[in-house]
């Protein structure tokens, strides 16, 4: 009896794993600038690449902490030659090398997150992050007392020059009198510093600190003064509970899964796509509990019209920090303005440089 | 009351013996990696063929690590010339940075020049920019008394800054959305490739360099003279020899070697000037020079084994998916094995007889 048990055991084994390889393996790598650990970016890709993993029929493997430039050129061949079928990059610096990697292998698929070059082989895709930081920046500003917000932010380059634009307009939009200070650092992922800068502007008057940076150390330097923070990437507050408001985080599983699905049938093709906040790929992390009942609701109701494609948040009249119009009353602010943006809105304190 | 006894060889270890004792150090190292790779559940066996298969196991493999190899032989030559003379220059760095500064300058300034007239002034200009910065620690040293280990190790952080000023301000390409990065190069500024492989003729530049150095070490007057120095600040000023003059020689050619390492990547690896052409080849090269001893065909080795390191770490990332941490880990554990073996060529170990 029980060899028989054994024999049917393993030929219900045999037989589903036959089925589920007749299926073609899709193997899957994944091209990270900094360690998965670092709680931020690279962390909510990861979250999104062990998503497909736990699909049927799909391997996936990952490089961390890969320097942009010819490293990471090594590093994709090395993928292409050992035949997996997608690679995903998700630095902007990857994008020239991912480029020049594709059009010596044209039957792999090549996905770049956040730039702006494609090939018949290479899309590119990206979030409408900014939506999601024109909500948080909105709590901000309902919370802020001295009006004056800190915003420690990375590289003067267009994703964050819009996202602080963004999460200003939402600010603004609940408390005209606030304005945003902004510290560049520099760094993407460099906890010491950050933290330093979130520290710097809490000496000058600032009670919510927001942070374009994948590490949370502008959330501790908010938790040790006892004022508020807003995250980043994916959701903080188990890094500064007393201080985090909420924070605008990616949903990277939403692409992943649907570009794996896509490339599977046959259906892909290459070029950019932007998804947004309708689409699931951005979103607002819980709200924490300092947040009134009455501030929730009126972010609440504000992402609803988002996702219903009425506000679209860049929308005129704009004016720079001089006061000049960038943005004719009543029109919207395409993606080629969107993505190439290199100057901050009124209400910003700081230089774009 | 220890049974052993410490004691100091009459003559250095020969090279037999040196070569054991780098074998052991390396094993051990090796085996304290795979301690490493055990506590994170990882076989240390197959993660070490994993490694090497990554860093020499094929054609490819071979060309990713000599392409990898060649800055940082560069940087370590410039470091080790230095080092010669006991000048800790610990800035090849910055001086790295200012040469990819240099070359960059004259390749956006003449774009239009033809290949064998603009390649040779970007060296040029690589070389100036990377020796005067190499300069200003060797005047500050001699003529302020400063520590040269603290104005070079300063001096790099400038240097990025510097870097990070120009490719965010002046020379940002327009076309880039606002990102940091340089119009890409010219053709004509553009180190080729040897015949059909990856590896670029920086690879011809590196040979011809480090048999420069040695040939000054071993045939010059002033080669002499910067060893002498080396052993001997004293007796060198007593016998007569220009130390300040040595210190500002070895100093400008240090800085000019890692600067041509800087014209090299920026014309042949990456095409452009970015901020992620620094990866830290200028401190790489620190251990380096220190794995060969300062020796310039020994430098060669050793910066193939750095760079099939690294290399090869990728590959067990992908495999495996061995923390990229776990590089770095070996890295420290072959310097200091190595340099704790150093003590070995100098010192014995004797039994202490009993009373």
């Amino acid at each position: 009896m029980r060899i028989v048990k054994a024999v049917l055991t393993l030929f219900l084994t045999l037989w589903v794993g036959g089925a589920v390889a007749a299926d073609k393996e899709l193997k899957v790598g994944f091209i990270y600038v900094s360690p998965v650990g670092d709680a931020g970016w690279s962390y909510s890709h990861d979250v999104g690449r062990q998503a497909i993993e736990a699909m049927d029929g799909v391997t996936t493997s990952y490089v961390e902490a890969v320097p942009e430039g010819p490293d990471s050129e090594r590093v994709m061949t090395n993928m292409a030659r050992k035949d997996f079928d997608i690679i995903v990059a998700t630095s902007f610096g990857y994008m020239d090398s991912m480029l020049k990697v594709a059009k010596q292998f044209p039957k792999t698929v090549f996905l770049h997150c956040s730039g702006f070059k494609t090939a018949e082989n290479m899309g590119n895709f990206f979030g409408r992050m900014y939506q999601a930081r024109y909500l948080s920046g909105m709590v901000a500003g309902a919370m802020t007392k001295s009006n004056t917000i800190g915003y420690v932010a990375a590289f003067p380059i267009p994703e964050v020059i819009r996202g602080i634009n963004a999460f200003t307009l939402g600010v603004r939009a609940v408390n005209p009198k606030a304005t945003v200070r902004v510290v560049w650092t520099k760094t993407w992922y460099d906890p010491a510093t950050e933290k330093e800068a979130g520290k710097s502007l809490l000496d000058v008057g600032a009670d919510v600190v927001a942070q374009h940076q994948d590490s949370p150390g502008p959330q501790e330097a908010a938790q040790e003064k006892g004022v508020y923070s807003i995250g980043y990437n994916s959701d903080m507050s188990t890094f500064a509970p007393k201080a985090h408001l909420t924070a605008p985080v990616w949903n990277w599983k939403v692409y992943y899964t649907k570009v794996i699905d896509e490339v599977r049938k046959g259906t892909w093709k290459a070029g950019s796509v932007w998804p947004g906040m309708a689409e699931g790929i951005v979103d607002l992390a819980p709200f924490g509990p300092m947040v009134p009942k009455e501030v929730q609701d009126k972010v609440n109701a504000e992402k609803a019209r988002i996702i219903a494609g009425e506000q679209k948040i860049f929308v005129g009249p704009l004016k720079d920090q001089s006061g000049a119009v960038k943005l004719a009353a009543g029109a919207v602010a395409s993606d080629e303005e969107l993505l190439g943006m290199t100057w901050f809105v009124d209400g910003v304190i700081g230089t774009t440089k | 009351m220890s049974l052993l006894r410490i004691a100091k060889r009459q003559e250095p270890l020969g090279v037999g013996g040196s070569c054991c004792v780098l074998a052991a150090a390396l094993a051990l190292s090796l085996a304290l990696a795979g301690v490493f790779l055990a506590l994170g559940g990882t076989s240390p066996l197959s993660a070490l063929s994993v490694l090497l298969h990554g860093a020499f196991g094929s054609r490819h493999a071979l060309e990713d690590c000599v392409l990898k190899a060649i800055p940082i032989y560069l940087c370590a030559l410039g470091v080790a010339v230095a080092f010669r003379l006991k000048i800790w220059n610990i800035g090849a760095e910055g001086q790295f940075a200012l040469g990819a500064i240099g070359a960059t300058w004259a390749a956006l300034t003449f774009p239009e020049l033809p290949k064998v007239a603009l390649l040779p002034l970007m060296a040029a200009m690589a070389m100036a920019a990377g020796g005067l910065w190499g300069l200003v620690p060797a005047i500050l040293r001699q003529r302020l008394r400063t520590n040269e280990i603290i104005v070079t190790l300063m001096m790099n952080y400038i240097a990025v800054l510097l870097l990070d000023y120009l490719v965010y301000g002046v020379w940002k390409d327009p076309t880039s959305f606002g990102f940091p990065m340089t119009p890409l190069f010219s053709d004509a500024a553009i180190i080729g490739r040897i015949g059909g492989t990856t590896i670029n003729w920086g690879l011809a530049h590196g040979l011809v360099l480090g048999l420069l150095v040695w040939a000054f070490f071993r045939f010059t007057r002033t080669g002499f003279a910067v060893l002498a120095g080396g052993d001997n600040v004293r007796a060198a000023r007593y016998a007569g020899l220009p130390y300040d003059r040595l210190v500002f020689l070895v100093m400008v050619a240090s800085g000019a070697l890692a600067g041509w390492a800087g014209f090299v990547e920026a014309s042949a690896t990456v095409n452009r000037l970015q901020p992620s052409i620094m990866v830290g080849y200028g401190y790489t090269a620190i251990v380096v020079a220190w794995l060969a001893r300062l020796h310039p065909l020994a430098i060669g080795v050793a910066a193939l084994l750095l760079a099939g390191l690294r290399v090869g770490v990728e590959n067990l990332q992908l495999d495996l998916q061995v923390p990229a941490a776990f590089g770095g880990i070996i890295e420290g554990a072959i310097l200091l094995t190595v340099l704790a073996g150093g003590f070995f060529t100098t010192y014995r170990f004797t039994r202490r007889k009993r009373p």
